[in-house]
Formats: structure tokens, sequence, C-alpha cells
């Protein structure tokens, strides 16, 4: 922890800030930058950062929470397999709390369902090992970063000739989105805050399309809070420089090649598909579908289960949120009939989620 | 979707726990409002003031670093006394078996329970023992209730904090819920954390006979942690309060453990801390008296009480930020005390 120490530095971050608000002083317009990783979003707003920018400066969050994304029906299918006796549920936290179209994970293990909190893919598969009276439906969610590790899963339990271990699959991509909403000109995205730990697996050359074609600017930045304060900064001087291009304030774990490894595993593993994203609809090739040669470890293939049909809750605005394009105080459920403890929509619910962000931290 | 039944999130201390107190049990039960909600209830009888207390412990597992079941439940309630500023005296035990539980278990339960109440010089007067079939319980329950007087006749209240009160701590937070997590099967964290699971009558004692009217508020920030606690209190007296992040101290284990697993401190529960919200002018003898006792060596001032209004809590980041804390919103660690 004293190695984190430096990036948390009050006296450094001081200068950053006054820095920062010299530098775009006599800048007339506004610059809107987004962050597409829900551990950005909640840094911004435990550390404050906002609170410290210059008025020419807006952060909005984009859909980077991959508990956010995942669709109604998605949780309705899980929701079903949790009701068959011989199904475990295992998952990571979040998941439990993200409202279906009548229920949600909690509630079905408080009604005598199987879920069990997992922190890592191999968890699930050594419950597996364990019982192999029961069926152990992994929830496969997540981008680029999960997803290795839940490849890495069915290819162990291949080589293990389990029988018992499922991926119930939702894994996505995050450049596809970026690039739709970069080119959407109700947002007017002046430049991306890229995630730290996806960009560790796919590197910094999955942004290029982005500078090269769309002109936005792209800085893959650290978590820590002058780690964010640099990536700002750096943001602000290519939109004042006009010279927007890819560059990495997190080079203490990017590599300029990313994790080439974890990518081969990827690719083995899963096949890029079409997918729905909650809120912002079908998005082509945005997917991590698992590949035919691995059909016995899919849950949505081999688990057979009858699915209620979904159903939103009418007022919700996450899809809006999740495109950066309303804040939470702009949708009428927040904090009234939408609450952490009763979330209506996904953004409340992920821990990662914007709303629960504004809730649990906004002034 | 409606919470028309009961989830574990319910028994975390936070805000479910609130609702599921405003809402349906005390409307049932006493009728009292947020306000006079305290650790203790204080009666008064024959002339004399009295605290009167009860609290249930259901800890998984019953054994963690630095302590378990046993004295968890008398230390607890001996505190939720001592929050009121009384001096504990007498402690009942319930227990409820489940069928199957070693008894080598149990006495190494009772025999620290024990130790526990001989070291805060109080008395187990009245027992009841139950036990239940298999799976109708996890292993041990325990509840404890207690009696304590007051020897002055302060009133330390929840609803007692005045503007420009300072906020204490006795010492590093967070380490009894990280020490019962890192002792749960199946989460190995490397880590050397012990459970803070302490009587802090003594240390309210010191308090009181150095502060005496300057000392406003005393909570002990068991589940829902910090945080929670604090957001309680700012309720409760209708004040704002700013944290200072630079200031709330964190062992080093605690912190890495919490960053790994994407905890807050804040939010993380204690048995061995109190928060003493008291007059500006008392804060550093206060900080002497805590720094001059085992209980207190780590003690420091964390924040203060900012405005009379809304009951928001604020923290100042370490980065110069401002930002809100709020209460506990589902369960952050299971059955932690």
């Amino acid at each position: 922890m004293k190695y984190l120490d430096a990036f948390r530095d009050g006296a450094v971050a001081r200068r950053m800030v006054e820095q920062l608000h010299a530098r775009v002083a006599d800048y007339a317009g506004q610059m809107t930058f987004m962050e597409v990783c829900g551990t950005h979003t909640m840094a911004i707003y435990q550390h404050g950062i906002r609170s410290l920018l210059p008025p020419q400066i807006r952060l909005i969050s984009g859909p980077g929470c991959p508990v956010c994304v995942t669709p109604v029906d998605y949780v309705d299918h899980a929701v079903a397999l949790s009701r068959l006796p011989e199904v475990v549920i295992a998952t990571f936290g979040d998941m439990v709390r993200v409202p279906g179209s009548s229920s949600n994970l909690q509630h079905e293990q408080a009604r005598g369902a199987e879920v069990r909190i997992v922190y890592s893919p191999l968890d699930a598969l050594a419950l597996a090992q364990k019982h192999p009276e029961k069926k152990i439906v992994f929830l496969g969610v997540g981008f680029e970063t999960t997803a290795p590790t839940i490849a890495g899963a069915i290819l162990a339990a291949q080589r293990q000739g389990l029988k018992n271990f499922f991926v119930l699959g939702a894994n996505k991509t995050i450049p596809i989105p970026m690039a739709a909403l970069a080119a959407d000109p109700e947002l007017q995205v002046s430049g991306y805050l890229c995630p730290a730990h996806v960009s560790a697996i796919i590197g910094p050359g999955a942004y290029a399309p982005l500078a090269e074609q769309l002109g936005v600017p792209c800085v893959i930045t650290g978590f820590e809070p002058l780690d964010m304060l640099q990536g700002i900064a750096m943001l602000a001087d290519q939109v004042l420089e006009g010279r927007p291009r890819v560059e990495t304030q997190y080079s203490r774990i990017v590599r300029p090649e990313g994790n080439p490894r974890a990518r081969d595993i990827l690719a083995q593993v899963f096949a890029p598909c079409d997918v729905p994203w909650r809120g912002i609809g079908v998005i082509p090739g945005s997917g991590l579908c698992i590949r035919d040669e691995f059909a016995a470890f899919d849950a949505a293939r081999r688990i057979a289960v009858e699915v209620e049909a979904p159903r939103e809750h009418p007022g919700c605005l996450c899809g809006e949120i999740l495109k950066g394009k309303v804040r939470p105080g702009d949708c009428p459920l927040f904090r009234n009939a939408c609450t952490p403890e009763n979330p209506v929509g996904a953004c409340m619910v992920s821990s990662e989620g914007t709303c629960a962000a504004e809730y649990k931290y906004g002034i | 979707m409606t919470n028309n039944i009961i989830l574990l999130g319910h028994g975390s201390g936070g805000k479910l726990s609130h609702q599921l107190l405003d809402d349906v049990i005390i409307p049932r039960l006493s009728g009292l409002p947020q306000r006079e909600q305290n650790d203790a209830a204080v009666l008064s009888h024959g002339g004399r003031r009295l605290a009167f207390t009860t609290d249930s412990y259901v800890v998984d597992p019953i054994f963690f670093p630095g302590g378990d079941i046993g004295d968890l439940a008398v230390n607890g309630t001996v505190n939720d006394l001592a929050m009121s500023g009384a001096r504990p005296l007498y402690l009942t035990v319930g227990l409820i078996l489940e069928e199957g539980l070693p008894v080598a278990d149990l006495e190494r339960v009772l025999d620290s329970m024990k130790a526990a109440a001989a070291a805060a010089g109080v008395a187990i007067v009245a027992g009841d023992t139950k036990v239940v079939p298999r799976g109708k319980a996890d292993k041990i329950f325990i509840n404890t209730a207690g009696i304590g007087v007051f020897d002055h006749d302060l009133e330390i209240l929840g609803s007692g904090a005045r503007v420009g009160d300072q906020i204490l701590v006795n010492g590093t937070i967070g380490d009894h819920g990280m020490a019962v997590l890192a002792g749960r099967e199946g989460l190995d964290l490397h880590s050397d954390i012990q459970s803070d699971t302490a009587p802090l009558h003594e240390l309210v004692a010191d308090l009181i006979a150095g502060v005496g009217r300057d000392l406003h508020v005393l909570r002990d920030p068991t589940r829902g942690g910090v945080a929670t606690t604090l957001k309680e209190i700012a309720l409760q007296s209708n004040v704002d309060l700013t944290l200072e992040e630079p200031a709330l101290p964190v062992g080093e284990a605690v912190r890495g453990a919490c960053a790994i697993l994407g905890l807050d401190p804040l939010y993380v529960a204690n048995e061995g801390k109190l928060l003493a919200l008291l007059a500006p002018e008392a804060a550093g003898r206060a900080l002497d008296i805590m720094h001059r006792h085992p209980q207190g060596r780590h003690a420091a001032i964390i924040g203060e009480v900012t405005g009379a209004s809304a009951g928001k809590v604020y923290l100042r980041t370490a980065i110069g930020g401002l930002r809100a804390i709020e209460m506990l919103a589902g369960e952050q660690l299971p059955r932690i005390c």
C-alpha cells in the first residue's frame, strides 16, 4: 500500500489541479470526457475528482460497468436456472441484486435457490469438482479483463473432463461501443479515459481507429487519483493541441502489445458475436460468445429452461445514463423508486454503476 | 419487485436494517422515534438511572483471528452499555445450539465468555440454553442482555452532537470485519489481521472523568462501520459532519485486503472502537486520554460537525475533493457480529 500512497499525495494533487486550471483558463469551449470503466466511475466519485475540475471540463460516465449493461433477459435466464433443483448459480457478488423482470437472484436465494458468491471462475470450477451431483452455472459477465479467466476456467474444465461446469455467457468487448458512442452527435465526446485493465489485455492499438478515424483523443488511465488527474490533463492537452491520438498514462501496467497470451485464450474459447447491451440495444460484433467446440460448457445450450418474457421498468433511464446522455439526477426514479436497497435499474444495483456512485458519493 | 421477505441485507446494520426497524419492528413494539434510539435504554428506578440493552451474535465463523463469538457476545453488550455512559454490571446469556456442535467448541466459547466477563468486571447472572435440529441454526447463536448503572448525571445521546464538535475514533478501523472475512473458509487473505474485540467501558469512564459535559455523543461503529454510524448520528442530531480522509486510521493489512476485495474500510465492522463527538475545546484533552489508554493508542481526530441541517456526512478526500457518505446500502460482509 505504501506504493499506492505515492498516487494519492494531496500536495501533488493540488499542484496538478492548479496546473490544469491554468492550462484551460483561456479555453472558451466545453470539453466532455467520458470514462468507460466502472472502476474509473467509482474512483471519480470516491476521490471527489469532479469537485476539483475547472468549469471547462465535464466528466460523463459511459457503459463501462459490465453488470449494468447486462440485459434483463439474461438475469431472467439466470433466475430461471437458479430455480432448477440441481443447479447451483456461482457468480460475482454484484449480479445477485440485479433486477430481472419479476425477481432477482438474491430473492431466489431467500426462497431456497442455491446461489454462491465467488471471487473467481476458478472458485466455481472448484465447486463443480466438490459437488458432482450438482450443475454449477457460472455467470460469465465482464469485459476483456474477466473474460480470459472465464475462458481459462472452461479450458481447465475440459482438461479435467468435468461434465457439471457451465457458463451462462454475457461477455462483451469495450472498444466497439466506444466507437458507437463517439459517432453519436448528441453526445459530442471530446475524449475518452480508456479503461486501465481492459487495455492491459487488448493493448493501446485497439483504440487507434477512435483517434485516427473519429478524431477522439484517448488516454489509457490508471485508477488512483493522481492517475486520473494526469489522464484528464493529457486529454485536455490533446484537445488544446487539436491532435487526437492514443496515449498511455497507465504505462506501469499497460504494455504496447497488451497481453497476447490472454488474447490467445480469448480467441480459442470465444468468438465475436452480436449481443444486446442493456439500454443501448444490439451492437454488432461486441460480444464474446462461447465457440461451438466448447458448447458442452455453455449453460444456454446445455440446460433447458423456460425463461419469462422480459419486462423493463418503463420509467428507468438506465439506457440514457449508460450512453452518458443524462445524469442520474435526471431520472425520475433516482432516489425515489430506485435506491441501492431496492434498485430498479442496473446502474443503481452494481457497486460500479453510475447511479450507485451518485447515490453513495454525490453531494 | 417488493422486499416482502427478509433478505440477508436486512441484518447488515445499514439502510435495509434501519428500514426494517423503522417500518416494521419499532412501530409494533415501542414507537420510539429515531432521534431517541440509542445503544441502550436509559431507565430510572429509585432515584438511580440504569442502562439496559440486549444484542444477539450470529458470527460466521465462530472462531476468528483475535477472538470468537463468546468474547464478542460479552464485549458487544458491555460496549452498548458503555456507549450510553453507564458502568456495566450484570449480563444474561441465551445460547441457541445446533445439533451436532462439538461440546469442546461450546466449552471453548464459554471459557472465553467467562474470561471476557472477568476482564470487563461484569457478572453473568442468568441464562438459558436451547438446542435446535441440525440445519436450523449455524453452530451457535448467543444473545446477551446487560444492565449498567450511571455514576454521573451526564446525558450522552446520539442526538447530542453540536456544530463545532470534533469527531474522535479510538484507533484503526475495519479490523474486526476483515479478520472475520480472513477467517472464513475459502478466502485466504494471507494476512495477520486480528479482530479488535475489546471492552471499552474503562476508556469511556476515563473520558467522562476527563472531559465531563463536553462529551456529547458516544457510539460504537459495529455493523455498517464508521460511515453508517456517523450517518445515524448526523440524522439524529440534525447536523452535517465532515471527515478528513488522511486522518482516518486504517491499518496497512486492512487497507490492502479492502483494496483487493473492493471494500471500503469506512463500512467495515469494528468491535473495539468508539466514536466520540465532543466540544472543540475538549478535543485535545480527550485525545490525550485516549492515547494513554491501551484501547486508544492509535486514537485520532477524524473530522468535525460542520453545520446544523440535513444530516449529511461528507468526506474531504486525500486529494482535496469532497464527496458524500451514505449508510451501507446492502450487505457488505455477511454475519460479522
